[in-house]
């Protein structure tokens, strides 16, 4: 079994399981009962799903320099997606987004 | 090829749909929201076509500022649509009804996809462009080579147009300026968000960094002056956001900016006017060094792009300001 045939088989499954984490990200952001879940969905796309589907091409990366600007694209989006997540949450709870009770109907 | 055509159809598909949406909302905060998507969408678009400059520009512009400075026109009035009574709607319709018809008719004479034999590939400019270029100017990046050197004109008229803008939009919206106590309100509002805060900070010199990177790497890869420009303004814009206008007016108090905005304009125009003195014609930049044209040529783009990145930020930070400003007299 040759390296690059290796290489592809890793990058083909770490782009799969960031594929899996932005799909079950859209589902649960239409499915989920309230405001904060449907947030951490939302967020789970930029986080796992980003960094699952950049190291999968980081795999792939053909000279340094690409790689080095891939790693910088993760860093990026590792800070500003929770950042952005946490902001949206903390204003929701200053309007008085509430989480619903145990057993409450949920919308 | 056919991954580039199912890709496309998905990207505009997307953009139309996410164009009813818009149509459709009245909440006018998630319709700017889709706005913004619209602008991701198609500088998507412009990147599977290849038009990086261009993609960079919608990414910053219609993403990033646009949805900022609606949001800030949205703060000073309503965030809901008024319903128009049905009998008003006909009117309104028709137009659009005559208009979309008057494109798609339009449409028809449009060449198909990526057809080599249309004007703009196979008339004798594109080639001196594209090949002249190398040997004229010497850049790699043919669309700066072009903006800033071959259509130098346009720019500095596309750049006056911005200047306007940045003058006018100021004195419509900055007639009187009060400090009121709402801004405190807000900072008071803004220090819970402490993770907002030490997240901004730690970005803030890398937005810079970038924006300077796009601007003066702009002859070598995707990017410029407008780019770099709008980048800046939006490192400034996003700390204005969290941390209050107040703390952006003692990095750049509001004179200082407003005296930035003519001083790329001018950059621009009293370059091409020192290549008249040195005894070429307006925005010949090969007179800048005689014995080596190119070299004037990259000189003087480097120069012009700078002036851009000046007026473009400074216009941009002034129209965020006067809206913000604006906002804090309530």
């Amino acid at each position: 079994m040759s390296v690059s045939l290796l290489l592809d088989v890793v990058s083909g499954a770490l782009v799969l399981a960031g594929c899996v984490f932005v799909v079950s990200g859209g589902v649960g952001l239409l499915r989920f009962p309230d405001f904060y879940t449907r947030t951490h969905a939302g967020s789970l796309t930029d986080t796992a799903g980003a960094a699952l589907l950049i190291s999968g091409l980081l795999v792939q990366a053909e000279s340094w320099q690409s790689a080095v600007r891939l790693v910088l694209i993760m860093l990026f989006l590792m800070l500003t997606g929770p950042t952005a997540a946490h902001a949206l949450a903390q204003a929701a709870r200053r309007d008085g987004e509430r989480l619903p009770a145990e057993g409450e109907d949920r919308r | 090829m056919d991954l580039l055509v199912l890709m496309n159809v998905s990207l505009f598909a997307l953009l139309l749909a996410t164009a009813l949406a818009v149509t459709r909302l009245r909440a006018l905060y998630e319709a700017t929201m889709l706005t913004a998507l619209a602008g991701l969408l198609s500088a998507s678009l412009f990147v599977s076509l290849d038009a990086l400059d261009v993609a960079i520009t919608e990414a910053a512009v219609g993403t990033g500022i646009t949805t900022v400075l609606f949001l800030g026109a949205l703060a000073l009035t309503r965030s809901r649509e008024t319903v128009t009574p049905r009998r008003k709607l006909w009117s309104g319709g028709a137009v659009a009804v005559l208009l979309g018809a008057t494109l798609l008719y339009a449409a028809q004479d449009l060449p198909t996809f990526a057809d080599p034999d249309t004007p703009v590939q196979t008339h004798p400019v594109g080639h001196t462009y594209l090949h002249g270029s190398q040997e004229d100017i010497g850049i790699p990046n043919t669309v700066a080579a072009v903006l800033a050197s071959y259509r130098g004109y346009d720019t500095l008229g596309e750049l006056v147009v911005i200047f306007t803008a940045g003058i006018t939009v100021p004195l419509l919206l900055m007639r009187t300026r009060r400090r009121g106590e709402h801004d405190e309100a807000r900072a008071v509002v803004m220090s819970e968000y402490r993770v907002l805060r030490v997240a901004s900070k730690i970005l803030m010199p890398f937005i810079f960094i970038f924006a300077c990177y796009v601007l003066f790497h702009g002859d070598y890869g995707p990017g410029g002056g407008f780019q770099g420009g709008v980048i800046f303004a939006s490192g400034f814009v996003l700390y204005g956001l969290v941390f209050g206008i107040r703390n952006v007016e003692r990095v750049l108090p509001w004179p200082v900016m407003l005296g930035l905005v003519p001083v790329g304009v001018l950059l621009y125009a009293g370059l091409g006017i020192a290549n008249i003195l040195l005894g070429g014609s307006f925005l010949d930049y090969g007179t800048l060094t005689p014995d080596h044209p190119a070299e004037g040529q990259h000189l003087g783009i480097l120069i012009i792009e700078t002036g851009v990145g000046i007026t473009v930020a400074a216009v941009l930070i002034a129209v965020f300001y006067s809206f913000t400003a604006r906002g804090a007299r309530r």
